[in-house]
């Protein structure tokens, strides 16, 4: 099979090699190289990133969006970058000066880090660890962490207020996508996360398993803290959050930080989910899977942002209750109904995307019944007691 | 020295200078911190050994979840910002004792451990594939594996009831 | 220890210095008149009241229990899905069983009303 990255990958190798390099020297040299290259290239798009997205929200809701520098605007993120750059970068006083600073590194860190294991085409990938998927996990919550560095820092309430958000949210929606996550490392018999996409040839996991898709899909969302989950940074509630005293650049790379995330969890679907750079005629012209992962991306960044700009936020305990009241136990009956049916199926030799898709169809409409009955109980208590009940006030520590 | 040589010392000093930092410095907070960073040197140890499931394993459980949760700890307690306690008290020498002690016992038990223990570990593909299948496998680790499950509820069941005592007046 | 993991380490500290060095050219080049009234925190259009280190409540440390008891759940079942194709149907109840037995725990969390939000 020719294949293009390959083939210029021992290209490369044999030209160091007969510059004199040592073989040994040249393998370690390349991964250098290529993970510098690769991690820029991320760090690019989010100069595209961020001005795709402001132009389609401004779409969304009936505004042009910008349009000043360069043509379609294009060239505003660059405008923006510098002028942050050159502005005072303000550490408040009684602030915690190294882990101010810190902070927004971090949290760029754990976003860039995913992209090491991220498959863009076939036999195109950073590092092909057998523990992938887990990897994901654990580098994506290091977020979290300078999310808290951020919040402790700042010497500020509402920062302080942000950050416990933070960790009471985006360690719970943890729980549900963890959950989700077995049913592809299941499905595949891999953590690997190119052994993931080799496994979705046949059918993509969405089809075998379209609601871990959906649970992965919400929690990772909240994990980014985009709307309708942003009560990290609720303007209305705590100001904006855990970077509130951040001005300047050091405000820039929090807001960088979030667009690549974004992006990434769009990226991440469409490996586990969607079939990452499956696609047709990918075998004859590898090149084209680098064309079907990059589009899958994208698509799903449209919808991740179309998403945030047609649902609005919802209220710090109805996001806590959502995730631990609905996302968890329905993500905890999937991975059950799943682990058991496929394997009497693989043994009683019925098709496997039938069953799966059947006991999907059914966990479904078993939420749905049991919504319905859920929300019309809660409508006869309300009839029942003639006014609304008096509010709690809200606690001290939020 | 070869480059792995070098990347193991700088780990090691890494891990130690931040393990030495965490029972030093004088902000709770900071403790912390440091202490996550002696973590991350830990599993840049695990990787060396060629074992990249426990290094995972390492940034996992105990930066995602245990660094946080200790933090959390932290804010639980209103003193955790100021620097005033002082960080030496009359316990120290007794401490350092048990810590030399649990270090010789430590030393003691590497130094026992049969010699092919200490070679690479086997190929990281097929054990991963051979330690899930051990965890069910009636031969294997069952008991321990369900076990393991019922302390995790002992752990959550335990924390729930210690802090949603109806005395906290909140 | 393998090329990948080299990898990884180097894009880790790429993504480090891709957020550092704006940083660092801020230093540089932007500018840095600090004074008192400026580097005051913010708080609602008034002065800053009281300390910022709010004592936070214990419902936070259960939520991040929770979540650890999970992750350590992770653990486990992620060796366990890998091997799911060569199981046998009763190992693969067991991990079910692992599963319901934390699920327990959750309900027992939920009737104690430890997830409501307060």
């Amino acid at each position: 099979m020719s294949d293009p990255f390959t083939t210029i990958d021992q290209f490369i190798k044999n030209l160091l090699i007969g510059l004199g390099l040592e073989a040994e020297v040249t393998e370690v040299a390349l991964n250098i190289v290529g993970a510098v290259v690769l991690g820029l290239l991320v760090g690019a798009t989010a100069i595209i990133l961020i001005w795709a997205e402001r132009k389609l929200v401004a779409r969304i809701q009936d505004r042009l969006g910008p349009n000043r520098v360069g043509p379609y605007g294009i060239l505003q993120t660059i405008a923006d970058g510098l002028k942050l750059v050159t502005k005072e970068v303000l550490i408040p006083q009684g602030a915690d000066r190294y882990v101010f600073i810190m902070a927004p590194l971090i949290v760029v860190t754990g976003v860039i880090g995913i992209w090491a294991v991220m498959p863009l085409a076939p036999g195109l990938i950073g590092s092909d660890i057998n523990v992938g998927l887990l990897y994901v996990i654990a580098v994506g919550a290091i977020g979290t962490l300078g999310i808290m560095m951020a919040g402790m820092s700042s010497n500020n309430k509402y920062a302080l207020l942000g950050a416990f958000r933070t960790v009471a949210q985006m360690l719970s929606y943890t729980v549900p996508m963890i959950l989700a996550l077995l049913i592809p490392v299941m499905l595949a018999g891999s953590m690997g996360m190119s052994t993931i996409v080799e496994a979705q040839g046949s059918a993509w996991f969405i089809v075998l398993a379209p609601l871990a898709a959906i649970i992965f899909f919400i929690s990772s969302i909240a994990e980014v803290g985009r709307a309708p989950f942003d009560l990290l940074e609720a303007e209305s509630e705590i100001v904006a959050g855990f970077h509130i005293e951040y001005s300047g650049i050091a405000f820039g790379m929090f807001f960088v930080g979030e667009f690549i995330h974004a992006f990434t969890i769009a990226a991440l679907f469409s490996v586990i989910f969607l079939g990452g750079w499956q696609g047709p005629a990918v075998e004859s012209f590898p090149l084209l899977g680098l064309f079907y992962f990059i589009l899958k991306t994208w698509f799903m960044y449209f919808v991740v942002i179309w998403v945030r700009s047609t649902l609005p936020r919802i209220r710090i305990d109805q996001i806590n209750a959502f995730n631990w009241k609905f996302m968890t136990p329905l993500a905890l009956v999937v991975f059950m109904v799943t682990a058991i049916l496929d394997k009497l199926a693989v043994e009683a030799g019925f098709n496997r995307a039938a069953v799966l898709l059947a006991a999907n169809a059914i966990i479904v409409l078993g939420t749905l019944f049991l919504l319905r009955a859920y929300a019309t109980s809660q409508r006869r208590r309300l009839e029942v007691t003639e006014r609304p009940q008096v509010q709690r006030s809200e606690a001290a520590s939020d | 020295m070869t480059g792995p040589q070098i990347i193991f010392l700088a780990a090691a000093a890494v891990t130690l200078i931040a393990a030495i930092m965490v029972v030093t410095v004088p902000r709770l907070v900071h403790a912390g911190l440091w202490l996550i960073l002696s973590l991350a040197g830990i599993a840049v140890l695990f990787i060396m050994l060629d074992n990249g499931f426990l290094a995972v394993v390492q940034v996992a459980i105990y930066i995602d979840a245990i660094a946080i949760l200790i933090i959390l700890a932290m804010m639980l307690t209103r003193a955790a910002m100021s620097d005033t306690e002082p960080q030496i008290n009359r316990m120290w020498l007794a401490s350092a004792f048990a810590s030399l002690i649990i270090m010789a016992g430590l030393l003691w038990i590497v130094s026992q451990a049969p010699a092919a223990s200490r070679g690479p570990l086997v190929d990281a593909e097929v054990g991963l594939d051979a330690l899930g299948r051990a965890l069910v496998d009636v031969d294997g680790f069952i008991l321990p594996f369900e076990i393991a499950s019922v302390l995790l509820v002992a752990a959550l069941v335990g924390a729930i009831l210690v802090a949603m005592t109806p005395a906290r007046g909140d | 220890m393998s090329l990948d993991w080299l990898f990884i380490g180097t894009i880790l500290v790429v993504g480090a210095g891709m957020a550092a060095l704006p940083i660092a050219l801020n230093m540089i080049i932007g500018p840095r008149k600090p004074n008192k009234i400026k580097s005051e925190t913010y708080e609602c259009g008034i002065e800053t009241v009281g300390e910022a280190w709010v004592q936070i409540k214990g419902q936070y440390y259960i939520f991040g229990l929770i979540f650890l008891i999970f992750d350590i759940e992770a653990v486990f079942m992620f060796p366990w899905a890998v091997a799911y194709d060569r199981l046998q149907f009763y190992m693969v109840l067991e991990g079910v069983l692992f599963i319901l037995i934390l699920a327990g725990g959750l309900v027992y969390a939920w009737r104690k009303g430890a997830l409501e939000w307060v």
